[in-house]
């Protein structure tokens, strides 16, 4: 794949080179990762690291995560305010793009206050409740599992809440691993899962 | 002559690196450049500064000078919370320069730009002149003030704020709505599109209504608007004004103002009709930035400045990209978030450039939330690609939210959060 989008860069390149001579403005090359991610930066922070409470950093997140996301967003399985419109303009090419580039940034570390309690609560549920998917102290995910690690409680809060309320989707073995949880224990995993650094 | 070289350079200069280039400096110019390469951008606003953050991100050899005559930027976006009193001061929405100029190593120069020469490749502030390789302007927007008979300038928006540019005039708007009495009356005039962000004025008159409503309950607002609808995000304005402000918001539709007097604080509609206020926020039509005049950037139009829609490099003046609200940047409008897509693009194929490579196309973003009560929002989206030289939305995708809400509402304060922090760090 990597090889490929090389050769045919190579190919852009050289044809743009012989076009030069009869042609100062040739054509541009189509846009990379790092053109598309970047119009995301305002929202979700430079290199996807978010300040925004609300807004999930997408920094260190997996290629496979951000293409469900995007991919749930288009199509309106997940539910979304301006993502859903947003994804609309981009191919599953772009959404690959996008992925590998978040994918190759680090975690973004957060300073929240969290209660430590709940992230004791939370840490002693989290292996048996979640760690087959959410794997790594939710570092990482099970194939399109997203990260957790570190985001912040408000977005993860506002996650949780879509879930209960049915408006996001979630997969039967989701549903089966949350439904012995009490809310209690569901807030304190999210507490948790925000501290990780 | 030289004194004033050395203090400006000691302005500039940082570290060895100022040493240096003050030993090279060719006399009768503020800064050499000596070998290096050098992108000089003017305005450090939503533009500005994201054009010279990615520059730096991207190539550390080329050295990025940000010219800028104020120590602190005041937001435009959520400048409405504090008019309308739901912020108790500007803090929230104003940043400094000092980290984002050491994270990257940008070069502030607190200063007003006063002349360019293109052919020279050289910008002139107070302090000296400054050698650019390739000049980046975000100017921000000027007021065609002409168009408004009696509309002085200087004395004008001390009576009847525009606070259109964010600071001491935001300030100003807030303290009239104030000392107004229970029972007076707010006109907010509203120019031809295209302006400084289009929802923003009724973005303004939802939050003042709110206000009257609270605290001025006898009191109305006027919107006089010059375009034949509400020019932005119309349905949704309309519903929150229903929902809320039916009886305090008269809007008018198609109602230009072409004359004002001052000292009866009252605006004429095509030089006919009179309407008084006791607030009177006169937002004037606008051009690009004066210092984009002076270079010559302005277009056909006699107000904006056209751009190549993959670099944003003048179509009329060679080596000077120009981005943000001074530009016509085709279907992205003039907004907080357009300004810092487009300096993303700039940026990207100013380092192309630079390095001999091919330039890339344009991959951008719009996003925009606006407040109709205190906990209620709506958002425009966009994505936007180039075809045929123009800059379009890309077909099927973006536009406005549905409704008004409390999540589009807490997604907006996320948004000011991450943009302002992307700017200042």
């Amino acid at each position: 794949m990597e090889k490929k989008r090389w050769i045919e860069r190579s190919a852009q390149l050289a044809l743009v080179v012989s076009a030069s001579v009869v042609c100062a403005t040739a054509a541009a090359l189509p846009p990379s990762a790092a053109m598309l991610t970047n119009a995301c930066a305002g929202c979700h922070g430079t290199y996807g690291a978010s300040a925004g409470l609300a807004m999930p950093s997408l920094a260190g997140q997996s290629k496979e995560a951000i293409v469900e996301a995007m991919k749930n967003f288009k199509s309106g399985t997940r539910p979304s305010s301006i993502m859903g419109r947003l994804a609309k303009g981009y191919s599953d090419a772009d959404f690959a793009a996008m992925g590998g580039f978040f994918a190759a940034q680090k975690l973004h570390p957060t300073q929240q206050s969290l209660d430590p309690k709940r992230v004791a609560k939370g840490a002693s549920l989290q292996e048996s409740n979640c760690g087959r998917c959410h794997l790594e102290d939710g570092k990482e995910g099970k194939a399109d599992a997203p990260s957790m690690a570190g985001q912040w409680l408000p977005y993860l809060q506002m996650q949780m809440a879509q879930y209960l309320g049915g408006t996001r989707k979630m997969s039967d073995e989701k549903a089966a691993k949350m439904k012995p949880l009490s809310a209690d224990d569901l807030e304190s995993l999210l507490h948790f899962y925000a501290s990780v650094k | 002559m030289t004194t004033d070289r050395r203090n400006f350079l000691k302005l500039i200069g940082v570290g060895g690196v100022g040493a240096s280039l003050a030993a090279c400096a060719a006399p009768g110019t503020g800064l050499d450049k000596s070998a290096g390469r050098r992108v000089v951008v003017v305005g450090g606003g939503y533009g500005g500064t994201i054009a010279a953050k990615y520059i730096r991100m991207q190539d550390k050899s080329i050295e990025v000078v940000l010219i800028e005559p104020n120590r602190q930027f005041v937001s435009c976006p959520f400048s409405n919370f504090y008019i309308s009193g739901l912020i108790p001061d500007l803090s929230s929405i104003t940043i400094g320069y000092d980290k984002l100029a050491a994270n990257h190593g940008i070069k502030m120069i607190y200063d007003t730009v006063t002349a360019i020469d293109p052919a020279k490749k050289t910008v002139t502030v107070s302090g000296g002149t400054i050698d650019y390789d390739r000049l980046v302007l975000s100017p921000g927007i000027d007021f065609r003030t002409e168009e408004i008979e009696g509309y002085d300038l200087a004395s004008t928006p001390e009576i009847m704020p525009h606070a259109w540019k964010a600071g001491p005039q935001t300030l100003l708007l807030r303290k009239q709505l104030v000392d107004m009495p229970n029972g007076g009356n707010v006109v907010i005039t509203v120019p031809l599109a295209p302006f400084r962000c289009p929802p923003g004025p009724y973005e303004r008159a939802s939050l003042i209504a709110m206000y009257l409503k609270q605290h001025k309950p006898k009191s109305k607002l006027i919107v006089l608007d010059a375009n034949p609808d509400i020019a932005s995000k119309a349905g949704l304005f309309r519903k929150g004004w229903k929902k809320h402000y039916e009886g305090i918001i008269q809007y008018r539709a198609a109602q230009k103002v072409t004359a004002i007097n001052a000292k009866n604080r009252s605006v004429f509609i095509e030089g006919m009709e009179e309407v008084k206020g006791d607030v009177v926020n006169v937002i004037p039509p606008q051009r690009a930035g004066q210092i984009a005049r002076a270079a010559g950037l302005i277009g056909p139009d006699k107000a904006w400045c056209p751009v190549n829609a993959t670099t944003f490099e003048s179509t009329l003046q060679k080596n000077i990209h120009v981005i943000g609200d001074a530009c016509i940047a085709g279907a992205m409008p003039k907004s907080g978030y357009s300004a810092n897509s487009e300096a993303k693009i700039c940026a990207t194929n100013i380092v192309a450039l630079m390095n001999g490579k091919e330039t890339m196309e344009m991959s951008g973003i719009n996003t925009c939330y606006s407040f109709l009560s205190a906990k209620e929002a709506v958002s425009v989206a966009g994505v936007y690609v180039v075809k045929d030289g123009k800059i379009i939305g890309v077909p099927n995708s973006g536009g406005v939210s549905p409704d008004l809400s409390e999540t589009e509402a807490v997604y907006a304060h996320s948004w000011l959060k991450n943009i302002l922090t992307e700017m200042s760090s």
